[in-house]
């Protein structure tokens, strides 16, 4: 504590200020042409009717499969910190049985946010953060592996967003379009299928993250006895 | 009822800076983590409130939810450590 801190807290209250400035005078200042008339009267064509799943998976598709990458990245740099950390001990009743019906919920939830991105506020990002949490709930309640398939198909899994993704991106070039210029008789189910296969990746990868380390094959039954409370 | 909204976000901007201030002084982890857990549910609110509701799920469920469950572990293991045989390193870490 002391000066050094409130210099630190000066520096950023500063920083935020200028911030907080620019970002009015950029917004009073340079009315120039905004991204945003373009993209919206373009979002019939997308295949999709929710401006911000058209931006994120169509024009800026781009952006989101680099986001994926990220998130693939990031959890190969856990599994490289080590083995996976020692799992909880058992749930109580009462636990276990708000984790049986906690848990199928996430799922259903997941899906639905999945669904009604389309059309609504959801998407891949938020249905796959929900298939995350039902891990993280699974493996605080004792579940060691949290929900998640043996490593090999662990490894499928967490790959598949980036995979099909580009895939996709691939197959169109290959048609003759651009690379994830998607035609738009077939833009939704294409956006579904990659929605799909990237929420399936970020639960994965969310839960594989608690883990804090890499998956051990054989920990079935040897590591409960020596687990931790929550 | 537009007075009343804008006290409403005058009231949720300055918590949200006090939280913020709260959690980067806060010596102890478990003690910082939580408040930047409690800072990610009132931006999600914050999110909401400025109309961009894609936005606000996404900070709720990512930023406060799973990202505080890995903080949290990880201040754990981190307060751990200190306790445990390797102290040389996290005393160093503590200054």
């Amino acid at each position: 504590m002391g000066v050094r801190h409130s210099l630190i807290i000066g520096l950023l209250a500063l920083i935020g200020a200028t911030l907080a400035w620019v970002y009015w005078d950029a917004l009073i200042g340079h009315a120039g042409t905004r991204l945003a008339g373009l993209a919206l009267e373009r979002v019939p064509e997308s295949g999709v009717s929710n401006p911000v799943t058209a931006v994120l998976l169509n024009f800026r598709a781009y952006d989101t499969l680099l986001e994926l990458a990220v998130l693939l990245a990031a959890i190969l740099g856990i599994w490289s910190s080590g083995p996976e950390a020692r799992g909880f001990l058992p749930a109580g009743p009462v636990l276990g049985a708000l984790t049986s019906w906690v848990v199928p919920l996430l799922i259903l939830a997941a899906g639905y946010l999945l669904w009604v991105g389309g059309h609504a506020p959801g998407g891949a990002f938020q249905a796959g953060a929900l298939l995350g949490a039902a891990g993280v709930v699974l493996r605080l309640s004792g579940e060691p592996s949290a929900g998640l398939p043996p490593l090999p198909w662990l490894r499928v899994g967490i790959g598949l967003g980036v995979l099909i993704f580009t895939l996709t991106g691939l197959a169109l070039m290959a048609l003759g379009q651009g690379f994830l210029t998607y035609p738009a008789a077939s833009a939704k189910w294409l956006i579904l299928m990659i929605e799909t296969a990237a929420t399936l990746s970020i639960g994965a990868t969310l839960a594989a993250a608690y883990l804090a380390g890499e998956p051990v094959p054989a920990r079935s039954t040897t590591q409960q006895p020596g687990g931790t409370r929550p | 009822m537009t007075n009343l909204l804008l006290a409403f976000d005058l009231l949720l901007s300055l918590t949200l800076v006090g939280l913020a201030a709260a959690a980067l002084t806060s010596r102890e982890p478990r003690r910082a983590v939580i408040l930047f857990i409690a800072f990610g549910l009132l931006l999600a609110l914050v999110w909401a409130r400025l109309r961009a509701p894609d936005v606000a799920l996404a900070e709720a469920a990512i930023g406060a939810g799973l990202a505080g469950a890995l903080m949290l572990a990880a201040a754990r293991r981190a307060a751990r450590g200190a306790r445990g045989p390797g102290g040389s390193e996290s005393s160093a870490g503590q200054d």
